[in-house]
């Protein structure tokens, strides 16, 4: 086993016992971003080796600890493209506020990660710089649009990373590949520096191996940001060590979203996680979310709709690609055609369809108003559990280019992760079982504010059943246990 | 047949914060092109707004001012259009909850006292400026941007369409324009831009329940620039509608050169602004301690003034000169606590003060003179120790130098000549040497007792009183 | 049905410049999507609020304060084209006069 296979909590203590030289980490994930890089394509910018060994500095661990940055987080001085011909030569002049915020832990940012082009997407074919491979499976999708971090956290060119999360971004591709996903609380994450998509929708969180560093990672990135009105002024997460003690603890299954389209094997995979979570000591029982599965064509109203507003900066005006054409207004219609791919461009025109006049009432307003509802939904569920928990997905990573052609069965398949956006709630992904060698992820949903639940339902699985301590094989390297 | 006219008036107004509205950026005027901007200000990816909380005290303020209703729950939408100058292509502005709604504001012409129903008072941003090579929109062959301007707060205020002449209009323009200015909120300079003016105009019969169709008028860049532009405007549509055909609604353009509107012909698509509540920004919530708070920092404004000014004796029409000046009145208000005789102080003010100012181009704060020296002057007066006219003489110096006018006339010996026997010498000199001018005036020739004085008061240098000097001469030439 | 008319029109709202190949496609998977989306009129929410925010937040609100550390090389850095402190675009308006 080598050391980029490890979680950053176990690195991190063989570096205070000083069994291990902070530099050999970084040296590890870079020797795997060079045998693997070439196959899984999770990376879009990497920065030079030289560089991330030189940035490693003995008084600072977590410079030790190489993270991967899915690429629509600006990080000031390196490209951020969102996988986009639009961005394709823009350098970020500023930092997000998260990476501030890793900054002064000095932690080591390997590279820019791949995404599906302005975090649109479930698969991360979506890229207009070619698709992530799932590391399980080379044939299959690593999920989206955070399928590069999760790719890279999963094969170990990153030991964790960030993802951002609009209807399942980070928990999905979390899934597909095997690894620890967290879509945090609306508002406990600052937005700012993040390339908005669906700004009501939009949340950062981190992509790890195991819950422990997912609880560790998401302490340095909580917290109130003055440059984001969204962001809510509340005590913010410490890490303390997890126990997974959960006995007596009330956890709610979503019936709905077991049934609509749900893959067999997926299904066990969830029915075996409520026999865990019954063994630890947690009551189960079914409940009904009756407004849930109006979610999809919610969703599919609200995010396209800000998205039409969000993405109209991208003009060629002052800043990335700019086309030709002979008045301004051209030169922006062009740019616009030429720059955006076919998602992006799907999306402008539904969002700007149901916003305009004599559409918003029949479409947004509407779509609002479902917003309230499934809110309420899970409001009410919450009167009774303290966690809900239902499959991340609920088929298993697809081949490439099986979903291409259908936008609307791919827009189905984010089922389960879409209402937790819509209510602004917390939810996690962990490895719950495997299926021919492919990952099945489970989601742990919380009450606003109640990540620290989240991470000790979630560790309490986890230390029962250790799917997460799975590694993928590649190209006849095994890797892991 | 005769017409009449529906005039509507949506003002923007930039307000003097010291930062702009959703960034922290400096409002500042002449600063190098792109100097004053940040991610927020040039819509780079990733940024946010956050909101400025003297733009919303400001906006309240002036909603206040002008008798709105405050919506306690405001919330900012996106106004969605693609311009260059529009840095993220949609503008964050107001759309169906205001801050301020249902306010009005009472003006007064030549021929009657009314109120004009203001509709909404909102805040937005402000766009960046477009600069087209060779000065034209048409023709140039790039266009150059500058984002200096982009986010600086803006205050749009727009009445109801019930003025119903271009004199109303520019009357509505200057009280709204004056009121701004005595809240602090916007300096008022139209010529420079930082209050704007579009107005829509349409014509009726006389009568006619319905509105005509409007046209709405761009380009108007000073006071008095407003007059004419829409008398152009009305003149145009009531040639039209007499000659029976149809006034088309469209956009117009003030050609201030040449004293004409112009269509703005363009392949203008029917405006879809696609407003949608603003995801960044969360709502406003206008409390009633939050606004009661404000009310009280509400100044006295010109109306109040106009009408306590008459009340102190005033004409109308020097009150409303007075009132409708900040400078001055705040002068003014000072000086009356020193010296009660308000009329005076007017009358000085508004006629020898006001000249000195215009000499310099000066503001009265921009210049030495205070209510105390002003004070002093017309006490001076008052107690015949100098002439109107050796005060009108040193004014200049009290204004320029902030000399205290006792002290100039003390140094200079210009205190008037009260002392009957010095001033019964000089007019003794006076007889013995104009002889045969002290004959005409016996015989009866006014106009040469006239030149006596005068030549008294020529000796003296001014100094004599006239008063005195009048009784002492008849009374020597008996 | 979305007509090919409307495709133009929200292709032009939206400053996109699409080929007929594009107009068609699109036009059929927005079609999937909206009739999809009528499954929201299943239920009657005449009655329900609609949720503006998921935060119970208001009044986040700056101080007045100004600053400005973002430098003009950050700002035209990016840029396609410049001069002299601009940011230099294509005429407005076309040299149709």
């Amino acid at each position: 086993m080598d050391l980029a296979d490890l979680t950053a909590h176990e690195l991190l203590t063989l570096i205070s016992k000083r069994e291990i030289a902070p530099k050999d980490v970084v040296k590890s994930c870079i020797d795997r971003i060079e045998r693997c890089e070439p196959l899984i394509k999770a990376y879009l910018y990497i920065r030079d080796p030289e560089e991330i060994i030189n940035s490693v500095r003995e008084d600072m661990p977590y410079s030790a600890i190489p993270i991967a940055i899915k690429d629509n987080i600006l990080v000031r001085g390196l490209p951020n493209t969102c996988a986009s011909k639009i961005l394709s030569n823009f350098i970020a002049p500023y930092n997000a506020t998260v990476i501030e915020k890793l900054k002064e832990k000095s932690f080591n940012i390997t590279g820019k990660t791949n995404l599906d082009e302005f975090a649109m997407g479930s698969s991360t074919e979506n890229s207009a710089f070619g698709p992530t491979r799932n590391p399980w499976d080379l044939e299959r999708v690593p999920g989206g649009s955070s399928g590069g971090s999760a790719a890279s956290v999963a094969i170990g060119s990153s030991i964790w990373a960030l993802g951002s999360d609009t209807g399942g971004s980070i928990r999905q591709p979390a899934s597909f590949c095997g690894v620890v996903g967290l879509k945090p609380t609306y508002g406990t994450v600052s937005r700012y520096g993040l390339v908005a998509f669906a700004s009501s929708l939009d949340q950062i969180g981190p992509i790890t191996k195991d819950v422990t560093d997912c609880a560790l990672l998401y302490s340095f990135i909580n917290g109130h940001d003055p440059n984001d009105s969204t962001s809510l002024n509340v005590e913010p997460y410490r890490y303390s060590p997890l126990t997974g003690d959960i006995r007596g603890m009330k956890i709610g299954l979503i019936k709905e979203l077991l049934v609509e389209g749900i893959d067999p094997s997926v299904e066990r995979c969830i029915r075996d996680a409520v026999k865990t979570f019954q063994d630890l000591g947690a009551i189960v029982e079914e409940v009904s979310l009756p407004h849930i599965s109006y979610s999809v064509p919610t969703y599919y109203i609200l995010a396209p709709a800000e998205a039409s507003s969000n993405l109209a900066r991208f003009d060629g005006v002052r800043y990335g690609f700019r086309a030709g054409g002979k008045t301004a207004e051209e030169m922006m219609s062009n740019t616009r055609g030429e720059g955006f791919g076919p998602e992006v461009k799907r999306r402008i025109m539904l969002g700007t369809y149901v916003l305009s006049a004599g559409y918003y009432e029949a479409f947004y307003l509407k779509a609002l108003k479902f917003r309230n509802l499934i809110a309420g939904d899970f409001k009410k569920a919450f009167e009774r559990f303290d966690v809900l928990i239902s499959p991340t997905s609920p088929i298993l990573p697809f081949k490439l280019g099986e979903k291409v052609e259908n936008p609307l069965e791919m827009y189905l398949s984010d089922i389960c992760t879409i209402p937790i956006n819509l209510a602004g709630l917390p939810a996690i992904s962990i490895p719950c079982g495997f299926v021919n060698n492919l990952p099945v992820g489970l989601q742990i949903i919380g009450p606003v504010f109640s990540e620290s639940r989240l991470f000790e339902v979630a560790y309490g699985f986890e230390q029962a059943m250790p799917f997460h301590k799975r590694r993928p094989q590649l190209g006849g390297n095994t890797y892991g246990v | 047949m005769e017409y009449e006219v529906n005039i509507g008036i949506e003002i923007h107004a930039e307000l003097l914060t010291k930062s702009k509205v959703f960034c922290s950026c400096p409002v500042q005027f002449g600063a190098p092109p792109n100097t004053l901007t940040c991610p927020v200000c040039l819509g780079l990816p990733g940024a946010l707004p956050v909101l400025n909380k003297k733009a919303v005290e400001y906006a309240i303020l002036t909603a206040l001012a002008l008798n709105c209703k405050i919506n306690r729950n405001a919330i900012f939408h996106r106004k969605n259009y693609f311009y260059p100058d529009l840095p993220k292509n949609y503008q964050i502005s107001q759309y169906d909850t205001p801050i301020g709604v249902q306010g009005f504001l009472e003006i007064e012409t030549s021929k009657e006292r009314k109120r004009i129903r203001i509709r909404r008072v909102h805040l937005e941003e402000d766009t960046g400026k477009l600069i087209h090579s060779g000065g034209r929109i048409t023709g140039s062959d790039m266009s150059f941007i500058d984002f200096n301007r982009s986010g600086v707060p803006l205050l749009e205020i727009v009445s109801e369409p019930d003025i119903s002449s271009p004199e109303e209009a520019k009357e509505y323009l200057t009280n709204i324009r004056d009121i701004l200015v005595f809240l602090g909120v916007c300096d008022g300079k139209m010529e420079e831009g930082s209050m704007r003016c579009e107005a829509n105009v349409s014509i009726r019969p006389k009568g006619s329940e319905k509105l005509g169709t409007k046209t709405e008028l761009k380009n108007i860049n000073s006071f008095r620039a407003v007059e004419r532009a829409l008398q152009y405007e009305i003149d145009r549509q009531i040639d039209i509608v007499s000659k029976g055909k149809e006034v088309i609604q469209e956009t117009r353009h003030w050609d201030e050169k040449n004293e004409r509107t112009i269509s703005m012909r363009s392949k203008e698509e029917a405006h879809d602004y696609r407003y949608f509540p603003e995801p960044d920004l969360v709502p406003l919530e206008i409390d009633d301690a939050w606004i009661e708070r404000l009310r009280s920092q509400i100044p006295e404004l010109p109306e109040e003034k106009y009408e306590r000014y008459k009340d102190l004796g005033l004409t109308p029409y020097e009150a409303k000169l007075l009132a409708h000046d900040l400078e001055m009145s705040i002068f003014f208000d000072e000086t009356i606590k020193l010296y009660n005789n308000p009329k005076n102080i007017a009358n000085w003010l508004l006629v020898d003060v006001t000249k000195e100012l215009k000499d310099r181009n000066k503001v009265i704060t921009q210049t030495l003179i205070t209510p105390q020296l002003m004070t002093e002057l017309l006490t001076l007066i008052d107690e015949g120790r100098i002439s109107g006219r050796i005060a009108k003489e040193i004014l200049p110096e009290v204004i320029d130098k902030g000399l205290s006018p006792r002290k100039i006339i003390e140094e200079r010996n210009l205190v008037q000549i009260t002392d009957v026997s010095e001033l019964a010498s000089v007019i003794e000199q006076v007889i013995k040497e104009n002889a045969s001018v002290v004959e005409e005036y016996k015989k009866g020739k006014e106009k040469s007792f006239m030149f006596l004085v005068g030549q008294v008061m020529k000796l003296t240098k001014g100094k004599a009183n006239p008063k005195l000097v009048n009784e002492l001469l008849k009374k020597t030439l008996g | 049905m979305l007509s090919i008319e409307e495709v133009i029109h929200i292709e032009r709202l939206a400053r996109l410049k699409l080929t007929d190949k594009e107009r068609e496609i699109y036009r059929n998977q927005l079609n999937d999507v909206l009739n999809y989306a009528a499954k929201l009129d299943e239920i009657d929410t005449s009655n329900v609020p609609p949720m503006y925010h998921v935060l119970p937040v208001t009044n986040v609100l700056r101080e007045d304060i100004p600053r400005n550390n973002f430098s003009l090389e950050d700002a035209l850095n990016n840029a396609p084209l410049k001069e002299e402190g601009f940011f230099v675009i294509p005429p407005i308006l076309g040299g149709e006069e």
